[in-house]
């Protein structure tokens, strides 16, 4: 018994001082949020209580540098469109993604949604986040905002989504009537790039929802990864050797930002490696996070 | 002095009814079952709320509270409406027209919501105020035609006086435990199994079922008690 204990105690040691040095704290309307420091790493962590991983990470002596796989991996849509001027993101966290679009393309506008006011604090108080006059935050849901957006008959050429809540991606931004709206906000030259995970049962079922709505899609995984990024797009997809190009071009710009942008066009795939059968996830059907457990 | 001559002349005209009801009243078996029904029912319809909001209003938190505040807005009405018609000649009839009516008043949430959402999201920019609308037109009235069933159920099992508050509270327990049913079912497993329309199309089927068991357990027992009574008066 006092072996146990003594693991425990253990753990709880080892876990403490992971976590490193808590910066702030606060229950939000939607989520548990914590930001903490090791070193020069500052993280963002979501319901921290319950075993959630970083939601985002700086490194406040170099804030340019993306430090998650997926961060980086949502620049992969830059291989299809790489100059993007309308920029749509929802789902805002610490704002790296945001920030680096803004530092690439000055010219861009940016409209990032956000559920969750308290984020966008926090984003600016600690991982220097700002609106600037071609970046502006929308607190709302961001399946109302899209599709409001498509009625307006407003466009993006570049459109991520990272909205996460909870467990995973909520459940009305999974379907097919939902990607419909996307849709409706992209032309020709349109980029949708989507953070999704690679794992559990959901990932059949959300497979086969993008195949219906877009046909072929580039599934883009990295070994170092759990995340799976999609990046569709309105048109046929383009061939390797002009991404390679596009990737020879860009890839300096984007060194800084430490997004290794040569090594993805052999890594974007139109291998179908999901089980085909699955129910696809509509307004009906989308019990996603239910899926999610098994 | 006249209020509570009123009440006492009331209270005078019910213990005659009540005599006349008892040898034809619904079995209580049948009437607590009932209320586990429509507890049922309400929960399944406010689960698939906010399913059915989301595509329009989101998922937020202020789209729970706009579909539990319609809910219970609702409920209130249709108890303080369900107390007062149970005073007025209350008969297995009139309960059995509520789980029918309910039933049918719930329709349009499977056939009508994006002809009924989509003006209410064109119109109101605030996704508060724009799904508090939208649960208004969709859920008030068969979730008030629901709450109409629990205090009328305690007038028909009530037959004496001091039984009200014991009955009351059997119909609380099993109409809660319908409630927590319908809730549990609901989110963990129906919508896993079926699509929200299917659901709603089941929640409808049992409703207009329950009001024909209704009216079918009282037209038997009002035949048998007619061949017992005719049976007396031929003895005699």
């Amino acid at each position: 018994m006092p072996r146990v204990l003594q693991s425990i105690i253990c753990l709880m040691l080892v876990a403490t001082a992971a976590m490193g040095e808590t910066l702030h704290e606060e229950r939000s309307r939607y989520r548990d949020i914590t930001v903490t420091q090791v070193g020069e790493r500052r993280c963002l962590l979501f319901n921290v209580h319950r075993g959630d991983r970083n939601q985002t990470c700086v490194m406040v002596n170099e804030r340019e540098r993306l430090v998650f796989d997926y961060t980086r991996m949502s620049f992969a849509g830059l291989l299809l469109n790489p100059s993007p001027q309308r920029i749509l993101i929802i789902g805002l966290g610490g704002g790296s993604i945001p920030l680096t679009f803004s530092d690439l393309f000055p010219e861009a506008t940016i409209d990032i949604v956000e559920i969750d006011a308290a984020v966008v604090n926090v984003a600016e108080e600690y991982f220097f986040f700002e609106e600037t006059a071609n970046m502006r935050v929308f607190v709302d849901d961001g399946r109302p905002f899209i599709k409001r957006a498509g009625l307006r008959g407003q466009t993006y050429d570049y459109v991520v989504l990272d909205a996460f809540s909870g467990d995973y991606i909520p459940e009305h931004m999974l379907t097919r009537e939902f990607l419909q709206e996307v849709q409706a906000i992209m032309t020709e030259e349109s980029v949708l790039v989507a953070n999704t995970f690679t794992s559990s049962r959901l990932y059949d079922h959300e497979s086969v929802t993008w195949q219906r709505a877009f046909g072929e899609f580039f599934n883009f995984k990295l070994p170092t990864s759990g995340n799976r990024i999609i990046i569709a797009w309105m048109q046929s997809l383009p061939p390797r050797s002009e991404m390679v190009d596009r990737a020879q071009d860009l890839s300096e710009r984007l060194k800084k930002y430490d997004v290794p942008l040569l090594e993805y066009p052999r890594r974007l795939s139109t291998r179908v490696d999901w089980d085909m059968s699955r129910r696809e996830l509509t307004d009906q059907y989308s019990p996603g996070n239910l899926l999610l457990g098994n | 002095m006249v209020i509570i001559g009123l009440i006492l002349s009331r209270s005078e005209a019910e213990l005659s009814k009540i005599r006349t009801a008892r040898n034809r009243a619904l079995p209580r078996q049948v009437i607590a079952g009932m209320a586990f029904v429509s507890g049922f029912c309400i929960m399944t319809i406010e689960m698939l709320g906010v399913r059915i909001l989301s595509p329009y209003f989101g998922g937020s938190l202020s789209v729970w509270g706009s579909i539990i505040t319609i809910f219970m807005l609702a409920l209130a009405l249709g108890y303080l409406f369900g107390g007062r018609l149970s005073t007025h000649n209350p008969s297995a009839a009139t309960f059995a027209l509520f789980f029918i009516g309910a039933g049918a008043f719930s329709l349009p949430v499977i056939l009508l919501a994006d002809p009924i959402m989509r003006p209410i999201f064109l119109t109101i920019e605030d996704p508060r105020y724009g799904s508090l609308f939208a649960a208004i037109f969709l859920f008030f009235i068969p979730t008030s035609i629901l709450g109409m069933i629990s205090p009328y159920a305690v007038r028909l099992m009530v037959q004496h006086e001091e039984q009200s508050g014991q009955m009351a509270g059997l119909l609380y327990f099993v109409s809660t435990l319908g409630s927590a049913a319908g809730t549990l079912g609901t989110s963990f497993y129906f919508v896993l199994w079926f699509e929200v329309n299917q659901i709603l199309w089941g929640t409808v089927a049992i409703l207009i079922l329950s009001g024909g068991l209704i009216l079918a357990a009282h037209t038997l027992l009002n035949l048998q008690s007619f061949k017992s009574s005719s049976g007396q008066a031929n003895s005699a």
